[in-house]
């Protein structure tokens, strides 16, 4: 390991905030070396919760992390937050605004904001999101919050990093085909409700309920699975009347049924009915080796992807040696050749020192 | 085997400072750095110095620019330099200052380390072109 790694990683083991987004800053631009600080990092890991929370523009996700973590304060947590904005597809260029509705937490150290934009390279902005969760978490913060809008395929594997996923449904978000549709409401482990106190609420509310429970009904893997027995339904007193969607419909065959919450983040309303209801995922998750699960495929997608960098490095390499990929074009563009004799030639030395080895 | 891709932004933090209610100049600057292809975080209105210094901190940022039109310039400008100081945070910061600045003051501001000021009338193309060439190495 080089001494500027070394040198970073045990400062920000130290609690230096500025060796913490320094470290973050690298793992978002790949400098050289970031992996092996990732690496560095990785045996601090593993204490943090991480909850994930979505939602469509202008739904209040800023303001309800702010008082989320507000709360999480409050009772002697530490906090870190990553804020994923979306990049411009035309100049890369981004306005991250989130941290504007952080104004309850402003000043407190203890709490480490990190604005970051999805910077339209595919797939990377989750790799690089889960790496600077890592970095919160060995620096030692409790709760680790990361936050997005769920509008495409990005987003969703950006919370799929979090342990739990909370999705915020403003009142009167459409009617209840909209309820049925495939995406994001799929990946709720518990729905808040924000924005409570306008009209609507009521509505929306009860239509989150009928999905949840058609999603029992029918058996779907929702975010459950497994045979835990009958008390997993008992969700307790989150939010009054959220337990209790999916009574006698396939109570034994679900693992967690998905809460409602109704929250109103701008006076922070609701709050604790919300830190219950994620606190009773966590605990479900544990209970019932979900958790361990998660992390398991977490870290099997992780060595899944190192591996296919490295390998399109070598294959890189061996294109470089063929004269690049340009000439490759040419000769298909010839009519000599086509791309598909050209992979399997460019793999085919691969194969053979592979075949070697067995 | 390295197969980095650095990834480089330029990342800006746009602030206001202290009671200063004007900010239009600041978001015709975000959005001319956002479309210059930059990272820019705005931090919203009335902020103390020490809520920039936190940002500015945090977010690891290039360049700070603090948007200043109250007249406070030489109370809070400082006041933002020892925060980045006290973090090891002043010597990779491009500081940049825009707003009504009276000349007399531009010379003092800049021998604290900012590092430009811009006034009224500056071309958005020169603001950008000045972060472009003097954006600090890392």
């Amino acid at each position: 390991m080089s001494a500027d790694v070394r040198g970073l990683v045990d400062d920000l083991l130290d609690g230096h905030q500025r060796a913490l987004a320094r470290t973050i800053t690298k793992i978002e631009n790949r400098e050289p070396g970031y992996r092996e600080l990732v690496s560095a990092l990785y045996e601090h890991t593993g204490d943090a919760e991480v909850v994930g929370v979505t939602g469509s523009p202008g739904a209040g996700k800023s303001t309800l992390v702010d008082k989320l973590t507000e709360t999480y304060r409050d009772r002697g947590h530490t906090v870190g937050v990553i804020a994923v904005d979306p990049s411009s597809p035309y100049t890369g260029g981004a306005v991250l605004g989130d941290r504007i509705r952080m104004a309850s937490n402003v000043g407190d150290m203890d709490v480490f904001f990190r604005s970051m934009s999805a910077r339209g390279n595919l797939g990377g902005i989750s790799t690089a999101t889960a790496d600077a969760v890592k970095a919160l978490d060995a620096f030692g913060k409790d709760k680790v919050i990361v936050e997005t809008v769920g509008a495409g395929q990005n987003e969703i594997d950006i919370v799929r990093t979090a342990d739990t996923v909370a999705v915020l449904v403003p009142p009167d978000s459409g009617d209840e085909v909209q309820t049925l549709k495939a995406g994001i409401l799929e990946i709720g482990d518990v729905f808040v409700v924000n924005k409570a106190d306008l009209s609507g609420s009521d509505r929306t509310v009860q239509e989150l309920k009928e999905m949840i429970q058609l999603a029992g009904d029918t058996g779907s893997p929702a975010s459950g699975g497994g045979h835990h027995g009958p008390d997993q339904h008992a969700l307790g007193d989150a939010g009054g009347d959220t337990g209790d969607t999916g009574a006698g419909a396939g109570a034994e065959d679900d693992g967690w049924t998905p809460s409602v919450v109704e929250t109103v983040a701008t006076d922070a309303t609701g709050m604790d009915d919300l830190t219950d209801a994620l606190a009773e995922h966590r605990e479900y998750m544990t209970r019932s080796g979900r958790l361990d699960e998660k992390a398991r495929t977490r870290t099997a997608e992780e060595i899944r992807l190192l591996l296919r960098e490295d390998a399109s490095g070598l294959l890189e390499r061996e294109l470089d040696r063929r004269g690049g990929i340009d000439a490759l074009v040419e000769s298909v563009r010839a009519g000599e050749t086509d791309p598909y004799a050209i992979a399997d030639d460019v793999v085919s030395p691969i194969e053979e020192c592979l075949d070697e080895r067995e | 085997m390295s197969v980095d891709q650095t990834q480089r932004s330029i990342r800006c933090l746009v602030a206001k400072v202290g009671l200063d209610g004007h900010d239009r100049g600041a978001h015709v600057i975000a959005r001319a750095f956002r479309d210059a292809g930059f990272e820019v975080i705005y931090s919203g209105l009335h902020k103390a110095p020490d809520e920039i210094v936190q940002a500015a901190v945090q977010e690891d940022v290039d360049v700070l620019g603090i948007s200043i039109l109250s007249g406070a310039h030489n109370t809070l400008v400082p006041k933002v330099i020892e925060g980045l100081e006290e973090y090891d945070a002043f010597e990779d910061t491009l500081i940049l200052v825009g707003g009504v600045i009276p000349d007399e003051d531009k010379a003092e501001l800049k021998e604290m380390g900012v590092a430009e000021v811009f006034g009224p009338g500056t071309k958005m193309a020169d603001t950008i072109q000045f972060v472009r060439e003097n954006v600090p190495e890392r």
